[in-house]
């Protein structure tokens, strides 16, 4: 029993570090007045470079930091469009969306022989306490990767960001009331470029904790939805860092259920249990009906003059 | 001048010049992968053109999209980003499997049964999204988002019913032959068949090699259909006012909120249709496990986007996607390009297509520029 | 006049064009120090864009500016805030869901050296400018739950808190009751009194009268001419910004008012916050009369409106036409039952902006015939109805029945809206805010209008947050203030300064003292 406890606790937070990160750059984002579809592409492009990189050079954090830089490069052309081409958001994170994973198995391609997956890492990143080798397995369960603290680490410093410090309150004026901020010398463009590029940056983190910790390798299906769940969990969480969070757990959690229940003897059929983030997340929006809780400039181009 | 601004201002225009930045952007990539663009697009060209079955599929690719791209730009044009086609065309190809699996009759009543079941869940699947909309103010494009998921692995649940699904396989048994809508299937099969079609070489391919069917005569009846109703129509003028400005919509007395669970029913339908004709039309006419999805859905968002929301438009953009999707195999194994290229070219065009605003604008700016020296 | 450090502002041959549109012609400004100086000039004069430049929203394509008798280059607001100029705009810069403190520092907050924003400092920095000069404000309130004249007082205090010595004033008393505008002219002393200067933008004479000491005219972009205010009377303030003789009151014949055509009894209606915005509101309009309601805005004229034409919901009460209830049914039904309204905001409510002249002018008509038949438009009919109407109400630029409807100018925006309800041939004719944004020549055309259908027999409801031209249009008067009537007055029972009191809440009885 306690070893089935700790293998959930222990699973759910390997599969909630990817969302939580996902998620925390679509709150990023989306408080500075830019909607993200495309956390997704940005995941996928993520991954790709993470594991690739610790491939070839043997170190899994210098993929993990490639991970990110990939994501945020795919975000600037997000930036571009949203920021300085007015575009519309949606159809840059489809682009996004496209764009991303194409690459991603272009590139796969190339670098691994022409196969569409990528062979598999030597070194994944590390678990919390190391390599434990003595001790019981519920216990070794508690062994949590270190992802989980990275991506609980980021959500803290997110927090205090958003909600204590100058920026924070400027990324905030930003995406309530541009035109505001705007008239007392904030720059609109600066603020939403560099929250563009963060939660591309963020994102691409997200898909290097799941091609260097959870699975060992690239496939064509390693980011699965993770993009969408974690735009569900931003919802969710109604666009607060610690409310992505709580989303991405208890999104998590479902994942595990699924693992660890799949074959067993509650049987509850692993599509079902794949199908309640989504399912969760629509019944959570009927509730909260009528309650403003998206930034109120968020997916509306900023132009100067419209007041 | 007022003549460059007047071309510029043209949607063809916005949709010709992302084609040629996603060619563009699609050249430097491959360069700098080594391999010669121009030896890419031949293949990709000749992967459509070369012979009567590659133009024949090219054809057949092209019908879903078609369909899945005038149910997303019905939506657009009532203001709806209809992201969830992918969904519905999904829980209609499930339906219709199912009920096609299930109903042996005749084939004349057979087949309108199943179309019409394809469009029913299709509307259905549709219809949540428009209900959600109308009566909770939720935004189309996250349930739409969430409902893509749910009809997947709801699909997926519904494969592995010991019920449905077919042994040794990944998929479930198919549709009874009385539903298929290829064209003249057992006649071409015949010694009287054969015997006309080896006269004539190019149709003797295309209807042996390909699985030629009825579906692309419906998807152009349905895009010329669409845009009737939208243009020539009352129901059509209301969707469209609501789209253009709900306030005043809702001031002169249309109701909104049935206006848009309306829009959203007719789109999910269009794109339950596709589904429909493509389980009925093209082996192995059933549905099995997915891992990710087909992009039935998605390529008919770029097929809009790229169409300008133009219902004729989505024909021809929809024939142009297709033939990337099918010829880009081609790429791969004429020059060894992996031919992802073509999901990133595509990712491009949509990308420069999100970017067009732009040049309506500077046509605008060009136009006033003009009027100033006047 | 030449440049010297006398002068807080000067600004020199300002020129700034907006596309093929000339906003402003080389114009000349010079404001003395500790002074209140007007700038008057109607709607799209070029005055907001003129004060604009000079806060560094916009770029000025030509001319220099001169403060205190030195040259500054303004590129941005941050420039103008460190020249100490600050800006109140007309449309308030305050983000709703911060509160008055987070509103007040934003951009300009104190941190330690990690950037964490240090609340006490703020605090007592604010609340001492709030002392200083004798405001009310609640720091910690959000803006979205305070009043209006607070909101105006947050952004006075943003300026202030900023350290600057001149502060423009952009349109401030247009949400104000007459009490609030006394009240925002004794700070605007104040602020003089403590050395500041104030540039006051505005097209409302009788407050410039009341407040400055110098008013400069500017019309189409060119400065006109600068005057002592206390010395000018109003018509020739008038005269000036608008270049010709003005009439200030409508041309009428009296009112022959019939049977009671509309009427609302003890209505109450809700605002979007869940409030009380009408409550208990009752009144009657007759053919052949037109009613205005006068009052601030924000006491309710939106939810009656939108009560009437069954946008919100009725809690309480009835709203009659032709003796037929018709609260809390549809706005198809309101529109079925001969009630056609002038919406307030053109844009949003009026006119579908990318439909063409003709598909707006048959935008509550397309399901009725000739304009289609079995659901399938009729394009040659509606052609030909456009067309008629085109030339009956004079909308310009004719021939543009396929023109898209944002191709338009105001003033002929107006008519076609004007020009469709009253073709529907209502019983009851509602005008919100008919004039709002036109230039006097249609605001005269509206008024003729609205005058010409109250003489066919027409009940007509006018709802205008400008005082005069309820006053001068109305036959009877009704004030509403807090969701209620609290008076009603025929043309001429009245004077101004009831209005006035009982727009603010005063009582009647107290007027005479």
């Amino acid at each position: 029993m306690l070893e089935t406890i700790t293998l959930l606790i222990s699973i759910t937070f390997m599969y909630s570090a990817p969302l939580i990160f996902g998620a925390l750059g679509g709150v990023t984002s989306e408080r500075s007045g830019v909607v993200n579809i495309g956390i997704e592409g940005m995941m996928n492009i993520g991954a790709f470079v993470g594991t690739a990189v610790c491939f070839y050079s043997g170190n899994p954090w210098l993929g993990f930091l490639m991970a990110g830089l990939a994501g945020g490069l795919l975000a600037l052309l997000h930036a571009v469009a949203s920021v300085t081409f007015k575009a519309d958001q949606t159809i840059s994170g489809i682009a996004l969306n496209l764009i991303g994973p194409g690459f991603s198995l272009f590139l796969c391609r190339m670098f691994f022989d022409g196969a569409t997956m990528s062979k598999p890492i030597a070194n994944k990143l590390p678990k919390i306490f190391g390599n434990i080798k003595t001790g019981s397995t519920a216990v070794k369960n508690l062994n949590l990767d270190i992802t989980a603290v990275l991506a609980a680490a980021l959500a803290v410093i997110l927090w205090f960001v958003l909600y204590k410090t100058k920026w924070g309150l400027r990324v905030r004026a930003v995406g309530e009331h541009p035109a505001a901020a705007d008239s007392l010398g904030i720059s609109v463009t600066k603020i939403r470029y560099t929250c563009v590029l963060l939660s591309g940056i963020f994102a691409g983190f997200g898909g290097g904790c799941m091609t260097l910790d959870i699975i060992p390798q690239y496939t064509p299906t390693a980011i699965s939805g993770q993009g969408f769940i974690a735009l569900a969990a931003v919802i969710f969480g109604k666009w607060t860092p610690y409310g992505a969070y709580g989303a991405c757990l208890l999104f998590g959690f479902a994942q595990a259920l699924t693992v660890v229940l799949g074959g067993g003897k509650f049987a509850i059929p692993s599509e079902i249990l794949a199908m309640l983030p989504y399912i969760l997340t629509i019944i959570v929006l009927i509730l909260f009906v009528g309650r403003a809780v998206a930034p109120k400039e968020d997916g509306i181009p900023y132009e100067k003059g419209t007041r | 001048m007022q003549l460059t601004a007047k071309i510029l201002k043209k949607p063809i225009t916005s949709a010709l010049i992302s084609v040629v930045f996603g060619f563009l952007v699609a050249a430097v990539v491959l360069s700098a992968a080594g391999y010669n663009p121009w030896q890419a697009f031949g293949a990709l060209f000749s992967g459509m053109f070369a012979k009567p079955k590659y133009f024949s599929n090219v054809i057949i690719k092209a019908t879903p999209i078609i369909l899945t791209g005038l149910s997303v730009a019905f939506a657009f044009k009532t203001s709806l980003f209809n992201i969830g086609a992918e969904g519905q065309y999904i829980f209609a190809a499930m339906v219709v499997t199912l009920l096609g699996m299930k109903l042996n009759m005749p084939a004349v009543l057979q087949i309108p049964v199943l179309v019409l079941a394809g469009i029913a869940a299709g509307g259905i699947w549709g219809g949540i999204v428009g209900i959600l909309k109308a009566k909770y103010g939720i935004h189309e494009v996250i349930t739409s988002i969430m409902l893509n998921w749910i009809a997947l692995y709801l699909s997926n649940y519904v494969v592995n019913l010991q019920a449905f699904h077919q042994p040794n396989s990944t998929g479930t048994y198919p549709i009874n032959t009385s539903g298929y809508v290829m064209l003249l299937p057992t006649w071409k099969y015949s010694d009287s068949g054969k015997a006309f079609l080896k006269r004539i070489p190019w149709l003797k391919e295309v209807m042996l090699k390909t699985d030629v069917n009825f579906g692309i005569l419906v998807a152009v009846l349905m895009a010329v259909l669409m845009w009737f109703v939208l243009y020539r129509t009352t129901k059509g003028f209301e969707m469209r006012a609501v789209g253009l400005n709900r306030d005043a919509a809702e001031f002169v007395g249309i109701n909104v909120n049935r206006s848009l669970l309306e829009s959203m029913v007719i789109s999910g339908a269009l794109s339950g249709l596709a589904a429909a004709m493509s389980v009925m039309g093209m082996a192995p006419h059933n549905i099995s496990t997915l891992a990710a999805f087909e992009n039935n859905g998605f390529n008919g968002l770029s097929v809009a986007f790229i169409a300008g929301g133009s219902p004729v438009g989505c024909i021809f953009a929809g024939l142009l996607f297709g033939g990337f999707l099918y010829g880009g195999k081609n790429v791969q194994s004429e020059i060894g390009a992996p031919s992802e290229i073509i999901d990133i070219m595509i990712g491009t065009i949509v990308f420069f297509v999100a970017l067009s605003t732009v040049i309506s604008k500077i046509a605008d700016r060009l136009a006033k520029g003009d009027a100033s020296h006047a | 006049m030449e440049i010297s450090d006398a002068y807080a502002v000067q600004m020199r041959g300002i020129t700034k064009t907006f596309g093929s549109f000339r906003a402003l012609d080389h114009v000349d400004l010079d404001v003395k120090k500790g002074t209140i100086h007007a700038l008057l000039g109607e709607n799209g004069a070029g005055k907001s864009t003129l004060m604009n430049i000079l806060y560094g929203f916009y770029k000025a394509d030509g001319g220099d500016i001169y403060l205190n008798g030195r040259k500054v280059r303004i590129k941005d607001p941050n420039t103008a805030i460190k020249h100490g100029i600050g800006m109140v705009h007309q449309h308030f810069m305050l983000v709703e869901n911060f509160t008055v403190m987070q509103n007040v520092i934003l951009g300009s907050e104190v941190t330690n050296r990690l950037g964490v924003i240090d609340n006490k400092k703020a605090r007592e920095k604010v609340m001492g400018i709030v002392e200083q000069y004798g405001f009310s404000v609640d720091p910690d309130a959000k803006i979205e739950d305070i009043s209006v004249g607070m909101q105006q007082r947050v952004e006075i205090l943003k300026a202030l808190y900023r350290g600057v010595d001149i502060l423009i004033l952009d349109e401030p008393t247009a949400v104000l009751t007459p009490q609030e505008i006394e009240d925002l002219i004794g700070i605007m002393h104040n602020l003089v009194k403590n050395g500041k200067t104030i540039i006051l933008i505005t097209h409302k004479l009788k407050e410039i009268r009341q407040s400055s000491d110098v008013c400069t005219i500017i019309r189409r972009g060119k400065l006109i001419d600068t005057v002592n205010p206390q010395k000018v009377d109003e018509e020739t303030l008038a005269e000036k910004m608008v270049g010709h003789s003005v009439k200030l009151i409508v041309d009428k014949t009296p009112a022959q008012p019939g049977e009671t055509v509309f009427e609302i009894d003890n209505l109450s209606v809700k605002d979007r916050r869940g409030l009380e915005a009408v409550n208990g509101l009752s009144l009657k309009v007759h053919k052949g009369e037109i009613l205005g309601i006068a009052g601030v805005d924000g006491n309710g004229q939106e939810e009656l409106v939108e009560a009437v034409m069954c946008l919100a919901k009725a809690e309480n009460g009835t709203i009659k036409i032709n003796g037929n209830e018709i609260q809390n049914t549809t706005p198809a039904n309101a529109v079925k039952n001969k009630i056609s309204t002038i919406p307030e905001d053109r844009q949003r409510r009026g006119l579908v902006m990318n439909f063409s002249c003709e598909q707006n002018m048959i935008l509550e008509k397309y399901n009725q015939p000739p304009f289609s038949k079995k659901g399938i438009l009729r394009n040659g009919e509606v052609r030909k109805y456009t067309s008629e109407l085109i030339a009956d109400y004079d909308i310009r630029p004719s021939g543009c029945e396929a023109m898209p409807a944002r191709g338009l100018s105001g003033g002929n925006q107006q008519k076609l809206i004007i020009a469709r309800e009253i073709s529907n041939d209502p019983d009851l004719l509602i005008a919100v805010q008919p004039t709002r944004g036109l230039d006097v020549g249609a605001i005269e055309y509206v008024h003729k209008m609205l005058v010409r259908e109250r003489d066919k027999g027409k009940a007509i409801l006018l709802i205008s947050l400008e005082l005069d031209e309820v006053m001068s249009l109305s036959d009877t008067i009704a004030v509403i203030y807090g969701g209620k009537i609290a008076g009603t007055f025929k043309q001429g029972q009245a004077d101004e300064k009831t209005i006035g009191l009982l727009m603010a809440g005063g009582e009647q009885n107290a007027v005479n003292s």
